[in-house]
């Protein structure tokens, strides 16, 4: 697989990597591999790294914000240089960036690894700040919100009532999320012996619970098994926090649900400097959210060859995910990097990515997939995908995060 | 996975140990290397101190499945398929063993009279 290659290719290309999250940190460590003498500018404001894959543990009462937390400047790699301003306007016609601090750089390549936006403003009501308070939860905007949605959901699971949770309509990261802690919510209920006295409501975004035929139909079983009712269609877009009501917009008008608990995620689009910029798609179903239009199995603009995007930010049919970002990584680079030579790379991308769903603490099933929603175990025969496994849980557990950490290292 | 080879193993363990790791292989491999060099100058296993070696040596595979337990938040209950109960065996079986191993060559090595 893509490997950097053995000896550092000579060069004295600009190179700049926008964002330095999962997919900006392991390019950029790649990147300062493979090659001798680029200039690799790497920029970020955000002096804190976030190991988001933690954050549902940290919301299951079982890690402390600390563990998804450390510092960006530990995984910069030497040899590249860290920039803390953000990127504020991307010209690729005339291949330069510019920074919130008014600074213009201009580059011969450049990596867009921006992540997305949370858009939780488009949720009529929300109020970020509330999060922990009055049953509201909501696991993505952050380690202390994680801990917060934590004791809005233990409290939740101390008394029982209605639990109430959802997926926004635009793609998101790590799709699985929101299911999996319907099912944690289930698993403290039981163990906290008030099971009969909650109901909880799992409100997909569409006609399916995932987006993989075969998984949604496994998570459809499981769920009718705990007793988890899922109603389909249903889009949050306006919250009552002090009334504990949410309402969703559905095919038929709409449908309030009353909440003790409950899980927002909200919509997700790209960050404002690339939906601003020439490089989202311009028709089909990403433009609107800003995606970057690049070649799925290279992750290389489509109009803008010298400009690649990894990680969250790239408009591809599956996989915002740090597993896809593991996978898509090395295939970017290597595209890169031949170009600097002059040759062509044979790497591709085939939309692999993955997810633990957890189905309960101790137990999850490791589903992997492609972009033609084949199932494509890593350890086929030994590891099945759609059972509920020990095994699985402690991949996610125990090898996990220090797999992500080395993938920042450019070393897995 | 696609790229598990040796050197992605050793990233990810040295993620996961961190400075502890080196100092953990190399503690393996010295107390591999005492093992055989006991074996080599006894010429022979020695039973009473095989008996004692592996009757610990199981109380150390018991642990090992134990702590394994704690850090994962998981327990007995959580297991669910065979591929699962052939995990508990193998770290059992790694506990086991290498406490085992480690006791013999620490019990030949400095109690080699009791043998
Ligand atoms: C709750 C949750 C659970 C998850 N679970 C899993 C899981 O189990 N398995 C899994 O594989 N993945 C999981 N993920 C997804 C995974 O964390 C992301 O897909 C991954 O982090 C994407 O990497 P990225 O680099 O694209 O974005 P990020 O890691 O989000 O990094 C983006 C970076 O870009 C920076 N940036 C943004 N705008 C600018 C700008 N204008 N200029 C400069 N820098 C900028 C940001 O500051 C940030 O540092 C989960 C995510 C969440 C939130």
């Amino acid at each position: 697989m893509a490997r950097a290659p053995q000896a550092a290719v000579a060069t004295s290309a600009r190179i700049i990597v926008i964002g330095a999250g999962a997919a900006g940190l392991a390019t950029a460590s790649r990147l300062a591999m493979g090659l001798s003498g680029a200039s690799i500018t790497m920029l970020d404001k955000r002096r804190e790294h976030h190991y988001q894959p933690g954050y549902t543990l940290v919301a299951a009462g079982l890690k402390s914000p600390d563990y998804v937390l450390s510092s960006t400047r530990e995984w910069v790699a030497r040899g590249v240089n860290w920039v803390e301003e953000a990127a504020a306007e991307i010209d690729p016609v005339g291949k330069t960036v510019t920074t919130d601090a008014g600074q213009r750089l201009p580059y011969d390549f450049l990596v867009v690894a921006t992540g997305l936006t949370l858009d939780y403003g488009a949720i009529e009501g929300m109020d970020v700040s509330r999060i922990g308070q009055n049953g509201l939860g909501s696991v993505y905007a952050g380690p202390a919100q994680a801990a917060a949605t934590w004791r809005a959901m233990s409290d939740f699971a101390d008394k029982g009532g209605q639990g109430v949770f959802l997926r926004p309509a635009t793609e998101m990261k790590c799709a699985g999320a929101p299911l999996k802690y319907a099912f944690l919510t289930d698993d403290f209920l039981r163990r906290r012996g008030n099971r009969g006295r909650a109901e909880l409501t799992y409100n997909a975004q569409n006609r399916v619970l995932f987006s993989v035929p075969i998984v949604a139909e496994r998570v459809r079983m499981l769920y009718a098994e705990r007793n988890i009712r899922v109603t389909h269609d249903h889009v949050l877009r306006k919250i009552d926090l002090d009334r504990r009501i949410a309402t969703f917009r559905t095919p038929q008008g709409d449908a309030e649900q009353q909440y003790d608990f409950i899980n927002v995620i909200p919509p997700m689009r790209a960050p404002e400097v690339v939906r601003n910029s020439p490089l989202p798609w311009q028709t089909g179903p990403w433009a609107a959210d800003g995606w970057a239009e690049v070649d799925r199995h290279t992750l290389r603009h489509v109009r803008f060859p010298e400009v690649f995007c990894v990680g969250d930010i790239a408009g591809v049919p599956k996989g915002k995910t740090a597993a896809s970002v593991k996978w898509q990584v090395p295939v970017a680079v290597d595209h890169l990097i031949a170009t600097i030579q002059g040759r062509e790379s044979a790497e591709r991308y085939n939309g692999y990515t993955s997810c633990p769903l957890i189905t309960r603490v101790g137990r999850a099933m490791l589903v992997e997939f492609d972009y033609n929603d084949n199932l494509v175990p890593s350890f086929p025969g030994v590891i099945a995908p759609l059972e509920e496994l020990w095994i699985s849980w402690i991949m996610k557990e125990v090898g996990l995060k220090p797999t992500y950490l080395a993938m920042l290292r450019g070393r897995a | 996975m696609k790229e598990l080879d040796l050197a992605t193993l050793v990233a990810v363990f040295q993620e996961m140990l961190g400075w502890t790791f080196w100092p953990l292989v190399a503690l393996a491999a010295l107390a591999t290397l005492a093992f055989l060099r006991v074996l080599l100058r006894d010429r022979s296993l020695i039973p009473q101190r095989l008996v004692w070696a592996e009757a610990l040596g199981v109380m150390g595979g018991v642990v090992a499945v134990l702590v394994m337990f704690t850090v994962t938040s998981s327990g007995f209950a959580d297991l669910g398929g065979p591929i699962d109960w052939l995990l508990v065996l193998a770290i059992f079986g790694f506990g086991t063993v290498g406490t085992a191993l480690g006791l013999y060559a620490a019990l030949g090595l400095f109690r080699r009279r009791v043998a």
